[in-house]
Order: structure tokens, then sequence, then C-alpha cells
């Protein structure tokens, strides 16, 4: 998985859970929920699409890392690598 | 048959919590003790028309330019697109006492305008107050309780202004007699006064087919006529529900639509918790009327007109079958782009009391819908031109009507006083949603079901 991958992976959850946000303007190092208008319960949206599309556990404590869509995809990047392995074996 | 989660009641609450669990992908349940959908919020055929029952407006319309509002938020939490209930904007509606009028749009700066018109001297507190409630998180789980009068006077000294401002807030979401939490008020007075309100093209029925339509495309369940008859308690929790055809079902959460004291009894030990907090007393009748015109031809623009003729304002149950001082009177033909009604419609909503109409045999009952009707009409008359040479057919429900929709003890349309914002109960996996967990209307209850279904199942994971 590439973190270009990765990263239209979020930008397509984002999509999901808020369909109109202005993806194209989004910028990396700034707080997703800042520039794109969102609340508490589309962040937690967030973290459960990845659990129901992707099968990633996101614990609270780490909550914090996907504040960001750079912080995102270099977070998401090593559990994607595992849930590949996981589907590879299993 | 065991699930992850059963809901009872296929109402707003019930439905927006089961589309949130079932496209997470839990195993869910929604048990509906009648064939129609909706609860409070239904809709029937009567003289080959359709109405529907609890509905004026939905409250909370913004435009599509907002996000962080309840409705595109709830929008979005449902996955439904923006237009997805097809809600079509008021023109304007007023508030009228006795040589007083204040109009009021979805546009705040119109009624702003009005207070100062009307009450010069009050225009900076209304400023306030606005500015106030705007800021103010309503939504937040703890609050103590404060009276809304009392908050009110600390922005305003005119008691008329104060008692013009409660009549439409009362109306559409107090369970509370007299006064009500300022949380509440401040709830309402966004949803109706700040935000605005619609009514979705083709009635409540838009809504409820969306809602359906989303819960069984999520893969959820529903059992109709399916009631339920106990729920089982066991160690601190309820272990298994009976159904009314008999059958016993188990879950690792219940969420009731059904109210809080109405779920309580429900419980198998509920004789040793009989005193499980006071159930809602305030009902209404509504007097609705088919026209041969349209309320605008009469000369009635106004989408809603909360009115009072009487001396003071009262909210209360009245001790005779009907208060007809007060009341509502909703016009569903003034909401833009209502070209699906056939036909003129003219609802008035008036406070009533349960015992009163409960208490009536079949013959009795019909003769006092006959002659309610006529009461109110004559006196919501005062304050509309003349709309009854145009009745061409005409329908009563009544507090007994409500409590067959919504198995609410005394068809109290607001549930009970004192609300359970947690949701939570003192069985570790049953939940409130809906009405008496404290958000009321249509945005409201699908909010409750959505907060409810996230707080107590998604994320108590």
């Amino acid at each position: 998985m590439t973190p270009q991958k990765v990263k239209d992976i979020v930008m397509n959850i984002i999509s999901i859970v808020s369909p109109d946000a202005e993806l194209s303007k989004v910028k990396g190092d700034v707080p997703l929920r800042d520039q794109l208008d969102m609340d508490s319960m589309d962040f937690l949206d967030i973290v459960m699409e990845l659990r129901k599309r992707y099968k990633i556990e996101v614990p609270k404590e780490d909550y914090p890392r996907l504040a960001t869509l750079d912080s995102c995809v270099s977070y998401l990047l090593s559990h994607f690598r595992v849930a590949g392995a996981d589907a590879a074996v299993g | 048959m065991h699930y992850e989660t059963v809901i009872i009641g296929a109402g707003m609450s019930g439905l927006a919590a089961g589309i949130r669990l079932a496209y997470f992908g839990k195993r869910v349940c929604i048990v509906e003790r009648h064939s129609a959908f909706g609860g409070l919020n239904s809709f029937y055929r009567l003289g080959g028309r359709e109405f529907d029952v609890g509905l004026h407006a939905v409250t909370n319309f913004v435009g599509p330019e907002v996000r962080s509002a309840p409705l595109p938020r709830l929008l979005r939490q449902l996955r439904l697109s923006r237009d997805a209930f097809q809600l079509r904007p008021q023109r304007f509606s007023e508030i009228r006492f006795p040589g007083c009028r204040l109009r009021f749009s979805n546009d705040i700066g119109l009624l702003i305008g009005e207070v100062a018109d009307r009450f010069p001297d009050q225009a900076d507190g209304f400023r306030r107050l606005v500015a106030e409630i705007r800021e103010y998180d309503d939504l937040q789980p703890d609050v103590t309780y404060r009276s809304a009068r009392e908050v009110l006077g600390t922005y305003l000294s005119d008691p008329l202004l104060i008692e013009m401002l409660l009549c439409p807030l009362m109306y559409y979401g107090s369970a509370q007699e007299g006064d009500m939490d300022y949380t509440a008020l401040a709830t309402l007075f966004k949803a109706i006064l700040c935000e605005g309100l619609a009514r979705p093209r083709g009635g409540v029925r838009t809504l409820i087919r969306v809602l359906v339509k989303k819960y069984r495309e999520c893969g959820g369940e529903l059992r109709m006529k399916c009631g339920v008859q106990r729920l089982e308690v066991d160690g601190g929790g309820v272990s298994a529900l009976v159904l009314s055809d008999g059958e016993t079902i188990t879950a690792d959460a219940v969420l009731s639509s059904a109210g809080f004291t109405e779920t309580m009894r429900l419980c198998s030990d509920a004789e040793a918790v009989l005193a499980t907090g006071e159930a809602g007393r305030l009902s209404f009748v509504e007097s609705i009327s088919c026209l041969d015109t349209t309320p605008a031809d009469l000369g009635l623009g106004a989408a809603v007109l909360f009115y009072n003729d009487a001396e003071r304002f009262t909210y209360a149950r009245p001790d005779g079958p009907v208060d007809v001082s007060s009341g509502v009177i909703c016009c569903p033909n003034n909401f833009d782009d209502h070209e699906d009604l056939p036909e003129g419609l003219i609802r008035v909503t008036s406070l009533a009391n349960p015992d009163y109409w409960d208490g009536l045999d079949e013959a009795a009952y019909r003769a006092a819908k006959q002659e309610c009707y006529g009461r109110v009409l004559d006196r919501a008359a005062r304050f509309v031109p003349e709309f009854r040479d145009h009745v061409v057919f005409k329908d009563i429900f009544t507090p007994r009507t409500i409590r067959h929709y919504t198995g609410h003890v005394n068809g109290a349309v607001y549930g009970a006083p004192a609300k359970v914002r947690s949701g939570r109960t003192r069985l570790k996996n049953l939940f409130i949603c809906g009405t008496d967990q404290g958000f009321v209307g249509i945005i409201g209850a699908m909010l409750s079901g959505i907060a409810m279904a996230n707080l107590h199942v998604l994320q108590g994971e």
C-alpha cells in the first residue's frame, strides 16, 4: 500500500462521512476539523468507517494522530500493511 | 433469536438509531406494535384522504450553505443526501396575542425587526437573548434545570413579549406545564425561530419512506405488529424480551423509544420500582379541516399561527375537555411547493384533558369530538379569515388517538416532563431514546436516536 493509495482511501472516507466537504482544497498539514468544518460526530465516523470498510481499529488514545491528512496517512500506512498481511494469510 | 440491539418502536428516533446500527454492521431488529411506521409522526387515510398525525412542520430548516446545524448533521450521520427529505420552507408564521402580532420567518432578522417595532424598549434585550441562545450549548448531556421564565426575565422586562415568545416554543415542544427548562427553550428557540420551519413535500410519509428504505438497505430487520409484552430483568439488566406473539428474543442492548415510564412498566420487576417517575400530562386535540379553496385565497398567508386570546397565556392541562383560549393554526399549503396537497388544509391544535377523553364511551366520544371541533373553530376564527363555509371534510383527533399511535400514558405528545438526557436507566443494557430522552420534534427525535445509538452501542464497545 502506497501513501498515495492510503490518502485516496482517507479522502474517500471523508467524502462518505461529509459529502459536501470541499476535498480539492484540503491541505495536508492543517487539522481536518478546522478546514472542513467537521464536528466530533463526523470525526468519529471516520474511525467507524475505517473499521467497517477496512477492519482497522483505531483506539481512542490514537485519535489525535488522525488530526491532519498527512498524519492520517502516516498513521494508517502501518495499519494497512498489517491488514494487508492479515488478508494475505487469511 | 439473538440480536446485538433490539429497538422498541419504529418512530423517527427508533428508525434513525436503527439506520446507524445497521449501517455499521450490527445485527439489529426494530419491533413495532403497530402496522404503521412513525409513532407520533405517522399518517392515516380517512374519507379517501391522507392525513399526517403529528406533523405541522419540520423545524431546524437551514439552507444548503449551512453545515454545522442539527439538520445537515443528522443527514450526514444517516448517510442521506441534503434533499432526501424534500423539505420546502415556510413563507412566514406569526404569533398573535390580544392587540399584538409578531411575524417570524426562516430569517431571524424578521422577528428581531418586529420586536424592535412593537416593543422598542425590549429590542436590545431581545438581541442579547438571541445572541446568548445561539452560543448556548443545548446538547450537553448534563444540565441542571433552570426556569426558562426566569432566564427570559433577565433579558426582557415586558411580560407580554415573554408570553408571546413562550407560546410557540411551549406548543412545539414543552412537556412541562406553565414553564419549561431553559435548555429545552434554547433548543426550540434555535430550531423554530433562528433556523426555521419547513414541510416535506408529500408530508410525513416522505420522511418515513426514506428512513425505512435506508434501514432496510443497511440490512436492518423490522417486525411490525409486534409489541413488547415484557422485558425480563435479571442481574441488573434486560435478559430477554417477550414479544406480543409469545416469542422470546434476546439482545446485548435494548434501545426503547416507548417513553421512560412506559418502558419501565414493561420490566418484569416493575412492581418493585413503580415509582419510576411521572408520566406526561399534556396532550392535544387536533381539528383538521379540508377546504374547497386554499388558505391563501381566503387571505390567510401564515404557515403557522400561534394564538392566545386570553388575558394570560396558560400552557397547562385544562379542567374541561379542551382549552380553546389558545392554540396553533397550521396551513400546510403555506409552505413552498405544496402542489402535492390536493385541497386546502387548516389544522388547529388545542390543549386537551386526556382523562376527559379517555372516560367517554364510543357514542359520547363521537359527539364530544363534534362539539369540540365547533368550539375550537369559533375561537380560532377570531384570528383567521372565515373559512368554515369552505370546509368539505373534517377530522378530529384527541389524546385517545395520540395514545393509540404513541403508546404514551395520557397520550402525552411530548412525553414526561423530566427527561433522561443520558439515555441511561437503572438497567445496564436498557437505554431510552426519543421524546423522553429530551430532544423533541421530528429532527430532535432522529437526533436522539442517532446520539443514543452512537453513545451506548457504537462507542460503548
